[in-house]
């Protein structure tokens, strides 16, 4: 043996007292334990990438209903003579950036000057010579409406039909799911091409098209969940105490559903806000003189050339608004993670 | 005897987003040549981290050395260089872990898995090798090895997996095998299966094991010599039969009443109360005091150093200083004593 | 797996029989005249015209004719833009762009998606991965009409690398649509490999390759590799659905003459033919890619392979 034997130290008279802890106390020396949400968030906050989405998503909501009203211009509004004038910012046009300045036939000159504009458009004009700035809020505006609702649809449908196959199982479970597969079946861009050409084209239109089949992931995934939790203990007890199915379902399944609900909310937004944008550009979106990121996008693309920055301000935006929405979902599924794995 | 390795004064931590996890506390313990020691304590208490330190096999990015040695063939492997490890791992040293179904890679046969090690340490052909392992899958019982070879892991069962597993870590005769907890995860049949094949080719090599289990029962069976483990620090440590029917711990008295054993068969087992100590904020002198009946004040303030019982005996409990009171054990403790020489309570026999 | 792959066979003709029969009264009841130009005929022109497209036969029968022609690989007769032209014939003679394009992009974006993927779990939370994991979120986020007109711009009009759009310069022609078209893979790919890459280097049989005294490129290549790329073929599906998606609008950007572009033409002009037509050949295209995609998983992943497919 070479265990070290330290001296035998002296020590104090009464080191030696026996003591009485009672094992309680034992347990409330080791960690508290925190709440699923508690740690959720706590771990959403550690996420820097996902609060800072967060606080940009809020900004931009924020901004696509003020916009539209701190400019003093209508997002409908022409002015034929203030056609495609390029941003013009007071403050930092000394900077070389937002000045202005624009290229016509292949030279850099000061198109406000050229067309003696008085006034400033922060985002420019586009070819009509409406304001670009409360154009680009009121087409946030719109697009994230669309995809809200959308999203919102979804998540009822999926969650009443994933939650009903789930629970009731056997028969109804099959044939339920045996729809879903082939309608999962059908691909996604089809069915929405397919329902905005029967339909006037409109908000309306678009946000049938992409629920028509949107709800189908959204209803899997609640489906796997209740499958997983109904059988489990709690709900058992309550079903023995004789808990009626919707209560059971709504109090006892529903809050262990929540997590992968809002996860998968989280990433059925930019999906639709996506599609959305793809409809309008390719011609099938809303209609002049309504505006959304995606027609103006659109627009923007025609004259790229020219004036690009037309094109850059609701590419960017919507381009921040996906990022931001892809790194909450993805934060907010590390967040929720440890009950999503099974 | 020899001593194959030496671990000194080991203290590691893991840098965590919660703070510093100081998982092993200052862990000292030999192994002889040709021995096998059993590690025990309750999950947590570092076994595994003590075991994978040895190896090397923690988280570089996490897990750091804050103190101590282990030596091995003359060498600190805590100072190693990762080359330097590479030729140890799986040739000088080799692990089996707890999990079976989870231990080998499960799109590559298991031939080529076998003789991974031996190509890279042995210098023999592919075709040699082949035979090397033939003959090892032979030697864990595993029947028809050479139609298995080409086989996939989920084409075998638990048990056989783990033989696999133990093949593997045999391949190259390293000098030490650690097994961690190799039977936990186990069906009871086949862990008895499992627990035979391992005290058999303990006859057939004379490799040192590190055995670590949370099962006193098995420990027994197999080891020895006993370390018992807590809360990342080792309490107690000596041969099988004097931590089994000489304890001076009360942590190992814990462990040892809620053993079940013939006697007690019937009786509700005995659980040791509350919970491990939170290693982030390790409790200040004998962390199993906060869940001891036997708890001195000075246990509050110090850690207790370790009092030597006998020449291969030694605890870390205040319990043994020569002022402490005389305290008396769990009865199911007493009776155990009463069978060991030496012990206060011996009322003559042999254990 | 055979019963498996019949099983999904079945499913697949069911939804495919769904898809065109619904495509068939849908461009029944869609607005506006087949016969674009039916305002300027007289009613005996025009029952000429729609003698010779069949408009004129009742309803059933001309869905029945078209479902069976449909069996046939016959997707009917465009009206209005290719004045009697074969549908098939349309398309067909669109492949070749689209193929190109679609295949490069797919083939770049996953082989650079992999390695960026495989840097960013090997060099787990240092720069190389936080900007691989950047490049992979904006790669997701950002649309590929977006991402194409950017291409556009600075590519092609500005610095002038690249044709600016047209079919024209062979190879060159088809290297901005189709870096276009990466965007997505490379993304999905590259965030996939790294979940995957991680979670593998985590797991229990990579340390007992360790414990064998395997290196770090071993443990990599010869170990991990293989277990995080096999689930990949899992999100080949979805990477063609936006290859797919992507073609649409990328192809009109470059004024490339593939199905896309057409299928947008067709849209603008009302050609319910063509619509239909590439509708379900779309269609087509993506459930027979997610069902060689599923067998594919079952041929290459030993587990599944030899347990005889389960799921
Ligand atoms: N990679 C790690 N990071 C942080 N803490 C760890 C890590 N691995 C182990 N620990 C902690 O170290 C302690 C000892 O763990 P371990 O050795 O696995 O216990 P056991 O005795 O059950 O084998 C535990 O508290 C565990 O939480
Ligand atoms: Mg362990």
């Amino acid at each position: 043996m070479t265990q070290k034997f330290d001296e035998i130290p002296e020590l104090p008279k009464g080191s030696f007292e026996r003591i009485t802890l009672d094992a309680k106390q034992a347990e409330r020396i080791t960690k508290p334990s925190v709440s699923f949400w508690q740690d959720a968030w706590y771990r959403i906050r550690k996420n820097k990438g996902a609060l800072f989405s967060l606080i940009l998503f809020g900004l931009i909501v924020i901004m696509s209903f003020l916009g539209p009203v701190i400019s003093p211009y209508e997002p409908n509004a022409q002015t034929i003579t203030h056609a495609n004038l390029p941003p013009k910012v007071p403050g930092i046009e000394n900077l070389g950036i937002l000045n202005g300045v624009g290229t016509l036939g292949g030279e850099k000159v000061d198109l406000y000057e050229l067309k003696n504009v008085e006034v400033n458009y922060w985002f420019g004009t586009d070819g009509l010579g409406r304001d670009m700035f409360s154009r680009v809020w009121k087409g946030t505006q719109v697009s994230l409406f669309i995809a809200f609702v959308a999203a919102a649809i979804d998540m009822l449908i999926g969650v009443i039909y994933g939650g009903v196959s789930g629970y009731f199982g056997g028969r109804v479970d099959d044939f339920m799911q045996r729809i879903v597969e082939i309608l999962t079946g059908i691909p996604n861009l089809v069915v929405v091409i397919l329902f905005i050409l029967i339909m006037d084209p409109g908000i309306l239109a678009i946000i049938i098209a992409l629920t028509i089949t949107g709800w189908t992931g959204m209803s899997r995934v609640v489906r796997g969940q209740v499958l997983k939790y109904k059988s489990q203990e709690f709900v058992l007890a309550a079903r023995t105490l004789g808990a009626s199915d919707s209560r059971i379902i709504w109090k006892h399944l529903m809050p262990n559903v929540l997590g992968v609900i809002i996860i998968n909310t989280m990433f059925t937004i930019p999906s639709a806000i996506f599609f959305e944008a793809f409809l309008s550009f390719i011609g099938l979106g809303l209609q002049a003189p309504d505006a959304s990121l995606g027609t103006l996008i659109n627009d923007g693309y025609a004259l790229i050339q020219f004036a690009p920055h037309i094109l850059a301000f609701p590419a960017i935006l919507l381009s921040l608004i996906m990022i931001a929405f892809n790194l909450i979902g993805d934060g907010l599924r590390d967040a929720l993670d440890p009950k999503m794995k099974d | 005897m020899e001593k194959i390795l030496q671990v000194k004064n080991l203290e590691l931590s893991f840098n965590t987003q919660a703070g510093e996890v100081k998982a092993i506390r200052g862990v000292n313990f030999d192994l002889n040549k040709g021995e096998t020691l059993a590690i025990v304590g309750e999950s947590g208490s570092g076994k595994s981290v003590t075991t994978k330190s040895i190896m090397r096999l923690l988280p570089e990015q996490s897990a750091e050395f804050k103190n101590g040695e282990i030596l091995f063939g003359g060498r600190d492997l805590t100072k190693l260089s990762d080359k330097e490890m590479q030729k140890i791992r799986g040739k000088e040293i080799s692990m089996i872990f707890q999990d079976p179904m989870t231990s080998l890679n499960p799109t590559m046969p298991i031939g080529r898995q076998l003789t991974e090690p031996l190509l890279k340490h042995q210098k023999i052909s592919k075709t040699e090798a082949k035979k090397v392992a033939i003959d090892l899958l032979r030697l864990v019982g595993m029947p028809k090895p050479e139609l298995r070879m080409k086989q996939y892991p989920h084409q075998f069962s638990g048990g056989q997996r783990q033989r696999i597993v133990i093949a593997i870590s045999l391949a190259c005769n390293p000098k030490i095998l650690i097994a961690d907890e190799p039977t936990t995860a186990l069906d009871v049949t086949i862990q008895a299966q499992i627990l035979e094949l391992m005290k058999d080719l303990q006859k057939k090599i004379d490799t040192s094991i590190i055995f670590i289990t949370h099962d006193l029962g098995v420990v027994a069976n197999v080891a020895d010599r006993v370390a018992v483990m807590y809360g990342g620090k080792i309490v107690e440590i000596g041969t099988v039969d004097d931590v089994f029917y000489n304890p001076q711990h009360p942590y190992t008295w814990g462990l040892l009443s809620s053993m079940p054993s013939l006697d007690t068969e019937d009786a509700k087992l005995y659980a040791i109360p509350g919970t491990p100590p939170d290693l982030l904020d390790p409790p200040k002198g004998d962390a199993f005091a906060l869940r001891s009946e036997y708890a001195l004040k000075i246990d509050m303030e110090q850690n207790p150093p370790f009092f030597k019982v006998s020449e291969t005996h030694s605890a870390a409990t205040w319990l043994l200083h020569p002022d402490a009171p005389q305290v008396e054990p769990p009865l199911t403790v007493i009776e155990r004593m009463k069978k060991f020489p030496g012990s206060r309570y011996y009322e003559g026999g042999a254990v | 797996m055979a019963k498996y792959i019949g099983k999904r066979l079945i499913y697949m003709v069911i939804t495919l029989a769904l898809i065109a029969t619904f495509t068939f009264f849908l461009m029944k009841i869609l607005p506006g005249s087949p016969v674009a130009s039916a305002d300027k005929l007289s009613p005996e022109q025009r029952a000429v015209v729609e003698a010779r497209y069949g408009l004129d036969k009742p309803l059933p029968v001309q869905y029945f004719d078209y479902m069976f022609g449909l069996v046939q690989g016959d997707l009917g007769i465009s009206i209005n833009q290719f004045k009697g032209a074969d549908v098939t014939d349309v398309i067909l003679s669109r492949m070749g762009p689209s193929a190109q394009i679609g295949f490069q992009g797919m083939v770049l974006g996953t082989v650079l998606g992999i390695l960026l993927g495989m840097i960013a779990a090997l060099r787990q939370n240092t720069w190389v991965d936080y900007t691989s994991t950047f490049v992979a979120i904006v790669g997701i986020s950002i649309p590929s009409f977006v991402f194409a007109s950017l291409l556009q711009y600075w590519f092609g009009l500005k610095w002038d690398l690249f044709p600016v759009a047209l079919w024209n310069d062979g190879f060159m022609s088809s290297v901005l649509p189709s870096v276009a078209l990466a965007m997505f893979p490379l993304a999905t790919a590259a965030r996939f490999i790294r979940t995957e890459m991680i979670e593998v280097l985590g797991s229990d049989y990579i340390t007992l390759a360790k414990a064998k005294g395997a290196s770090g490129s071993e443990i990599a290549f010869k170990h991990a590799f293989r277990n995080a790329l096999i689930p990949l073929i899992t999100v080949l599906g979805p990477m063609a659905v936006a290859i797919l998606t992507g073609s649409l609008v990328v192809e009109q950007i470059f004024a490339i003459p593939g199905i896309g572009e057409q299928f947008v033409k067709s849209i603008m002009v009302n050609d319910f033919a063509i619509i239909m037509g590439t509708t379900i050949f779309f269609s087509v295209f993506l459930i027979v890619i997610i069902l060689l995609v599923d067998i594919l998983y079952g041929v290459i992943d030993p587990r599944i392979r030899l347990s005889g497919g389960k799921n």
